[in-house]
């Protein structure tokens, strides 16, 4: 599974990493959602940490697509609740 | 796939393809895709030069308020030496709304510093998936067939192309952050330009609108308690509310700076 961390680079990481992610992922989310900021930054924190320990950074030479894209680190809880909240991009 | 399910990757990856979908049909098109590859690469290189031009501005601002801050604190304490009271603290409201945007520069200015740095990692990143392309373009064409070797570059220039979405994307997030910063910048310059930094010694008596509106801008309470220390540095009085200052212009009002100031004065910016 090819990751990318928007603005950061590429990470291939085992296809066995995904629950975790997901789960690291819906918790940033819950936290965006419930409009607090409180606990965004380490939530979020985590979820990149998780990425980057558990992933092998891809050369500049291999040219893959990703399979999920993680937002910018440096994104601000006000960012993230623009797009991640209310309809979003995509409603569901 | 084992792709994630969450709505954020799947945001996020939605603009990318969106971006990836307004890009060439690469496989229309194997040898221009490289050539297009090449001509974002100089848009990517322009919007870091425009980052660069943004900071540099911002940077000479700060440079100028800096001096600014110099001359009105010397103003100031120039003016309270003169017994001028009212003088010294227009002086040191201004010193004070000068230091309010300076520390907003430097804030500013050390966002688009880490912009410019992230910018050019990515751009570096993308030019060496650029040159790995072109090499496997070739590597490909004489290896397989022309179907084959269709599919296979399209699917590494859809690897490019990712990158190079994802360097759009970095690009319009420092556009919109020096396009926020550019509104305060030209706030700071029509300050500048109406003198708001300029002479103190050059207000007359009387309170104009710039000084009204300066009050309001500027932190009484930093301004009230900058006056007692220049004061007891000067070997004044504290507060005492009427010494020798008769010299003075004259309709300076009675009242302790205390009981006159509201404590409140965030609100209008």
């Amino acid at each position: 599974m090819i990751v990318r961390i928007s603005g950061e680079g590429q990470y291939r990481l085992a296809d066995s990493d995904a629950q975790r992610l997901n789960e690291l992922e819906n918790g940033v989310v819950a936290i965006v959602e419930g409009g607090a900021e409180d606990g965004f930054g380490n939530a979020f924190g985590a979820l990149l940490d998780y990425v980057r320990a558990h992933g092998t950074v891809l050369g500049d030479d291999e040219l893959e697509t990703s399979d999920v894209i993680i937002p910018p680190a440096d994104i601000s809880f006000e960012e993230a609740s623009r797009e991640f909240t209310g309809e979003g991009l995509i409603p569901d | 796939m084992a792709g994630l399910t969450g709505r954020m990757s799947t945001v996020v990856k939605a603009k990318v393809s969106k971006l990836l979908d307004r890009a060439e049909d690469p496989a229309e098109t194997l040898d221009y895709s490289y050539q297009k590859q090449v001509e974002q690469l100089q848009n990517v290189k322009k919007g870091i030069a425009d980052v660069v031009t943004a900071k540099k501005r911002l940077q000479m601002q700060e440079s100028t308020l800096q001096q600014s801050v110099v001359k009105l604190d010397t103003q100031a304490r120039q003016a309270l030496s003169a017994g001028q009271e009212d003088l010294a603290r227009a002086a040191l409201e201004r010193k004070n709304v000068a230091q309010t945007e300076l520390q907003g520069l430097d804030t500013q200015v050390a966002e688009l510093e880490d912009q410019q740095q992230k910018l050019t990692d990515s751009e570096q990143k993308l030019r060496a998936k650029i040159e790995a392309f072109r090499t496997k373009k070739e590597v490909i064409k004489a290896q397989y067939s022309a179907a084959e070797a269709q599919v296979r570059i399209s699917e590494a220039a859809t690897g490019v192309g990712e990158q190079m979405a994802d360097v759009g994307l970095a690009m319009q997030r420092a556009v919109d952050k020096t396009e926020n910063m550019k509104a305060r910048a030209d706030a700071v310059s029509e300050l500048e330009a109406a003198g708001t930094f300029e002479d103190i010694t050059q207000l007359g008596g009387g309170e104009d609108d710039i000084d009204r509106q300066l009050k309001q801008l500027s932190s009484q309470p930093a301004v009230d308690s900058e006056l007692e220390k220049m004061k007891s540095e000067l070997g004044q009085p504290a507060a005492a509310p009427q010494i020798a200052a008769s010299a003075d212009a004259g309709e300076a009002p009675p009242a302790a700076p205390e009981e006159a100031q509201p404590s409140e004065s965030g609100g209008q910016a």
